[in-house]
């Protein structure tokens, strides 16, 4: 018997891409909608990535001769007041939506799974403190907090990332707090509690692969969320100061007033932000859909 | 009920407490030395004060416990939240007169999301998997991608390009000329229910969806009622408790939107009074508006909740 058990070959792991391919395919069959905010998605963040070699221009290279100009071949989305390509910003501000929106997301997933492992799975006085805290915190509005914080510490690319990131982090915690206290009965947990795994050991090992699905949705979705808020701070001129060419900060500012005179600085910047934060949604919803059938119907 | 009200009431006791706790930390603790801020960016009239008078004025001559037992004590015992640094004048005064205008935008733009979102979302739900349910939801995605700011610039740039028409920016107040006045909310109103009406309308569909799967509602048709009786009065009725709650939900998100609008539109509201503020750096005003905001929020969710025992026995109970 001993034998026969040490010649029983484990079963292959599938490659993890093995894995992503499959699932794109899923997605490509079953979610049309969503494999379209897929590749929406992925220019998106091919266009921040290369936005040094794409763009025609620099973002802040000023030429007085071509100020206001239309949409031409020469510029595709026309000039700005101090001549500046609109194409060469948009690309550039891709860049910035694509830093801010995956770093803020990414702390706010790490703030929310920390807080939200924690807090669910010890349960008790602490999880109880920690939701009043949750609660008072999601009392205030978004973007009040934003506008508050950045009046004290200052506008700038690295306040308005940690912050949009506690932000999101904190208010998201209640979602992987959700999916955790599911997990937590498992058969699988209380077997690693009776063999005195430590408490570590049991949110990394067991706790937390289980609740992955909640969190890469979770992610997803803030990105979007991100990207909505950082432009709206940067249109009230809280976000990253100029001359970074930030899509909120493209409608707003000096710009402004020359937008009855150029309509188009009105259109390129807000077209970017919508098709961009409606990519994500879509994709976000069908990724739900597909990883976490738990959640579907929900926001 | 009489139980469940004085159980949730007891429980915005913690809530308030952190609410507080959060204001005071945010804006007290974060800047390592506002003062040195003013005096040396020149803010205005910072010049005519001293460091003492300043330090003093925002109470930071204080250890930092005793400033929190201060200004807790100060809303407490004389409703006061201090004075303006530069105007002088009571913040507390100052957002009461604003107050009102950002709830009048705040409910126009609630009325949009409930007219527009539960039809549409009954639509939706009643003709699911059709062409209509695909577009519907995909405007609904898009409502919700769709920035508030960039809506509100176009509506100021469009329309003056095109017809030589613009929003107006002069404010009149509701006690002046109400028709005035709610016409001139209408547009901010109207764009910034635009996202609520989005989340309304999934939210009805969902909910929709779920009771029409129930037994009554299969029993109610068998026995022959009209199907348009059916979801009006059985459906709709049960489905739409949820949608109760959105609005405590969303009433954060009202509030943040409403900054933008007011900004755009030049109402001036809370929002406008807080970007003025933070313009001056006039910390008594920022710390005031930041705290009423969230209480606001706590209250209305606090109604939300009351609400919802009386629609639903099943919370009443339990």
């Amino acid at each position: 018997m001993v034998a026969v058990a040490e010649t029983t070959v484990p079963p292959p792991r599938r490659k993890p891409a093995a894995g992503t391919l499959y699932f794109i395919g899923r997605l490509f069959r079953d979610k049309p909608l969503g494999a379209f905010g897929f590749v929406i998605c992925a220019i998106f963040l091919f266009c921040g990535i290369f936005a040094d070699v794409l763009a025609p221009y620099g973002y802040n290279q000023i030429s007085p001769i071509n100020r206001l100009k239309p949409p031409s071949e020469k510029f595709w989305l026309g000039t700005d007041n101090l001549g500046r390509d609109m194409l060469s910003r948009c690309l550039y501000g891709a860049q910035l939506s694509v830093i801010i929106g995956l770093s803020a997301a990414a702390l706010a997933t790490v703030v929310s799974v920390f807080i939200g492992i924690v807090s669910g799975y010890l349960g008790g006085k602490f999880d109880m403190v920690m939701q009043r805290f949750v609660d008072a915190w999601m009392s205030f509005p978004d973007l009040i907090i934003l506008i508050v914080v950045v009046s004290v510490v200052g506008p700038g690319m690295g306040p308005v990332i940690i912050i949009l990131g506690l932000l999101y982090g904190i208010a998201g915690s209640r979602i992987i707090r959700g999916a955790v206290l599911s997990v937590r009965e498992n058969a699988y947990v209380h077997a690693a509690q009776s063999t005195g795994a430590s408490l570590p050991r049991i949110l990394w090992r067991h706790i937390l692969p289980n609740v992955m699905a909640p969190v890469i949705v979770l992610f997803t979705t803030r990105v979007g969320a991100v990207i909505l808020a950082e432009s709206g701070l940067a249109f009230l001129g809280l976000g990253v100061p100029p001359p970074a060419p930030t899509w909120g900060g493209m409608l707003s500012g000096s710009g402004r007033s020359f937008m009855y005179l150029a309509p188009w600085l009105a259109l390129a910047p807000g077209l970017c932000i919508t098709i961009v934060v409606y990519a994500i949604n879509v994709f976000g919803d069908a990724l739900r859909d597909l990883l976490d059938p738990r959640m579907r119907g929900s926001r | 009920m009489q139980a469940y009200i004085i159980r949730r009431v007891l429980a915005l006791i913690p809530t308030l407490i952190f609410a507080s706790l959060i204001v005071f930390i945010t804006v007290r603790l974060i800047p390592g030395d506002i003062i040195d801020l003013m005096l040396s960016s020149n803010d205005i009239g910072a010049d005519k004060k001293s460091r003492e008078q300043l330090e003093a004025a925002l109470g930071l001559d204080q250890p930092v416990v005793t400033q929190y037992f201060r200004w807790v004590g100060a809303i407490l015992f004389e409703g006061s939240l201090g004075k303006s640094l530069w105007q002088n004048t009571p913040v507390m005064e100052e957002i009461l007169h604003r107050l009102p205008i950002t709830f009048e935008l705040g409910i126009m733009a609630l009325i949009v999301a409930l007219v527009v979102g539960i039809p549409i979302g009954v639509y939706s739900a009643v003709a699911q998997d059709t062409v209509g349910d695909y577009v519907t939801r995909s405007f609904a995605i898009l409502a919700l991608a769709l920035p508030g700011f960039w809506i509100g610039t176009l509506v100021m740039v469009f329309p003056s390009i095109w017809w030589g028409w613009s929003p107006e920016v002069k404010f009149t107040p509701f006690s002046q000329d109400p028709l005035k006045n709610l016409a001139q909310m209408a547009i901010p109103a109207l764009i910034l229910g635009k996202a609520f009406s989005a989340v309304t309308m999934r939210l009805t569909r969902t909910m929709m969806l779920e009771v029409m799967r129930q037994d009554y509602i299969r029993t109610a048709l068998a026995k022959g009622l009209a199907p348009r009786t059916t979801i009006i009065r059985h459906a709709l009725r049960n489905a739409l408790i949820p949608v109760v709650t959105l609005v405590g939900l969303q009433a954060p998100v009202l509030f943040g939107g409403a900054v933008i609008m007011e900004q755009i539109f030049v109402i001036p509201g809370m929002g406008l009074l807080l970007l003025e503020a933070v313009g001056q750096r006039d910390y008594p005003i920022i710390t005031g508006v930041f705290l009423i905001v969230g209480v606001a929020v706590v209250f209305i969710n606090l109604l939300v909740d009351l609400s919802y025992g009386l629609l639903d026995p099943k919370v009443r109970y339990r």
